[in-house]
């Protein structure tokens, strides 16, 4: 028998449950806000398995396999964790997660997720509108696009040691498309805290974009008045846009991307038609009025 | 060396092995999340690992005198066999017979034009690998044919690598190898040059 000191909370909650409380009351409230009106943006296609969609990740600074963000990004620190806002903002600064996606703000929006790889999920994400975000850091009005950074620490993000790609990832959004409601700044998926190969603690969901313009890991986010460079642009501007809108109609140079292969499909699934805007077309095309998607991509 | 003595359906047989290892997987689930993208790579894999071993036989025999030459033909064999199979597996799993895109994409994607060549090349090196086919051939002939192997095997490495977003390690380890036993050949064809020269 050991002396009743000894006991910690541990001892009395179950340690998944210990772990995920925070998660779980974000959960809850994405249960009651989802009612309330948000699931308009949900798509109603079932979502990929858990198992699915937190093993087989494109998470490159834990590595290019698609398993190696499962397998590598566990001992990625997320808390403490926080997200400089800086740039043509009121109140800028250093916010934690808790500042940006309380949970009593959490909700729940399922949307379709399709690769630049011609692959697609479907993921029931947890998060906040961006839009929420920068309204509570006040955007000044110069300001016209929006850029994110991910964490830069190749102590736990193995492949950052290697020269592949230039670290910190970078991604960035026009400031409308920012706005969007759509837009959101995830933070749990499947009613629990966002697994780390997913881009723990927090990060960006663009539904009608390409996969790599949803930046994991976000650690700064930036008002400016001049069009970001994203990584992959800057890598290969040939093969990828600022935009990245998804589009059946513009190819990737080396890849078809009229159509896509649905995860989850089993060995038969085949392959689906690619929508427009990933089939947000009705909500973002505007957006784009008057503009040359073939050019600008 | 006593390698020479093994019947060359040992080599067959450990050539089955990795198809075994694969359909295993299939039906134990054991391919994760992608099972398409696993069976599609794993057997793309496989054919350019044979296609790799065959091209060792000759370097192997005039730089270690480890004979292995009649074990070349089943190792060819199996990689066209294995390529084969990863186009069967392209067009039925991964493009779900949507033979108009498949098609199309073959004409128009430089991987998969590549890796269609690679392909061709293949079987028709498969299609001439018996002992009458040279009868008929002559053996100048076929030789010349079979020659097109040293094509074949960087077209099958530059669709492998061309299919990535950035540079993968494996395939460019695998092209620099390539490139050595490739060169051999070259070095090889200079100096019998310079011998008759003289």
């Amino acid at each position: 028998m050991r002396p009743a000191s000894d006991l910690t909370w541990t001892d009395v909650t179950p340690e998944h449950l210990f772990l995920n409380r925070r998660s779980f009351i974000a959960g809850a409230a994405a249960l009651v806000a989802g009612s309330a009106g948000a699931a308009g943006f949900s798509t109603d296609e079932a979502p990929n398995s858990f198992d699915e969609i937190t093993n087989y990740n494109n998470f490159y600074e834990f590595g290019f396999g698609k398993t190696d963000p499962a397998r590598f990004a566990k001992g990625l620190t997320t808390d403490p964790w926080s997200v400089e806002i800086d740039g043509l903002v009121d109140r800028p600064g250093s916010y934690s997660v808790a500042d940006l996606a309380p949970d009593n703000a959490v909700e729940e929006r399922i949307y379709r997720l399709r690769c630049v790889e011609a692959w697609s999920m479907v993921i029931p994400w947890l998060g906040v509108p961006l839009a929420s975000v920068l309204e509570k850091v006040g955007v000044q009005p110069g300001a016209k696009f929006v850029e994110f950074e991910t964490l830069l620490r190749p102590e736990e993000m193995p492949a950052q040691r290697r020269r592949s790609m230039q670290w910190p990832y970078r991604e960035g959004l026009r400031l409308d498309e920012a706005m969007h409601p759509l837009t959101i700044l995830a933070t749990g998926l499947y009613g629990q805290a966002l697994p780390n190969q997913n881009g723990a603690p927090i990060r960006l969901v663009v539904p009608w974009k390409y996969g790599f313009k949803s930046i994991k890991s976000i650690v700064r986010i930036t008002l400016t008045d001049t069009q970001p460079v994203s990584t992959w642009q800057a890598m290969q501007p040939g093969e990828y846009g600022f935009y990245a809108n998804v589009n059946p109609r513009v190819d990737h140079p080396r890849w078809s991307q009229a159509t896509e292969r649905r995860i989850g499909a089993g060995l038969l699934g085949g392959r689906q038609d690619t929508l427009m805007f990933n089939g947000y077309g009705e909500q973002v095309a505007s957006l784009y009025a008057g503009m040359d998607l073939a050019r600008d991509y | 060396m006593q390698l020479r003595r093994l019947p060359t359906g040992v080599v067959w047989a450990l050539g089955a092995l990795p198809l075994a290892v694969l359909v295993w997987d299939v039906f134990a689930g054991g391919l994760g999340v992608d099972p398409v993208r696993d069976i599609e790579h794993r057997l793309g894999r496989t054919a350019v690992y044979f296609l790799v071993a065959s091209l060792c036989v000759t370097p192997l025999l005039r730089l270690a005198r480890i004979n292995l030459m009649k074990f070349r033909r089943p190792l060819g064999l199996l990689s066209a066999s294995y390529a084969a199979l990863h186009l069967l597996a392209w067009a039925v799993l991964d493009m779900g017979l949507r033979w108009e895109q498949a098609l199309k994409d073959i004409a128009r994607r430089p991987y998969l034009t590549i890796g269609m060549a690679a392909l061709v090349i293949l079987l028709i090196l498969a299609a001439t690998s018996s002992n009458a086919a040279i009868r008929r051939l002559g053996a100048r002939r076929w030789g010349a044919i079979h020659r097109l192997v040293y094509l074949a095997a960087p077209l099958a490495l530059f669709h492998w690598l061309l299919a990535h977003k950035i540079w993968p390690g494996k395939p460019l380890l695998i092209l620099g190898a390539v490139a050595i036993l490739l060169g051999l050949r070259l070095a090889w064809a200079r100096a019998r040059r310079f011998a008759s020269n003289t």
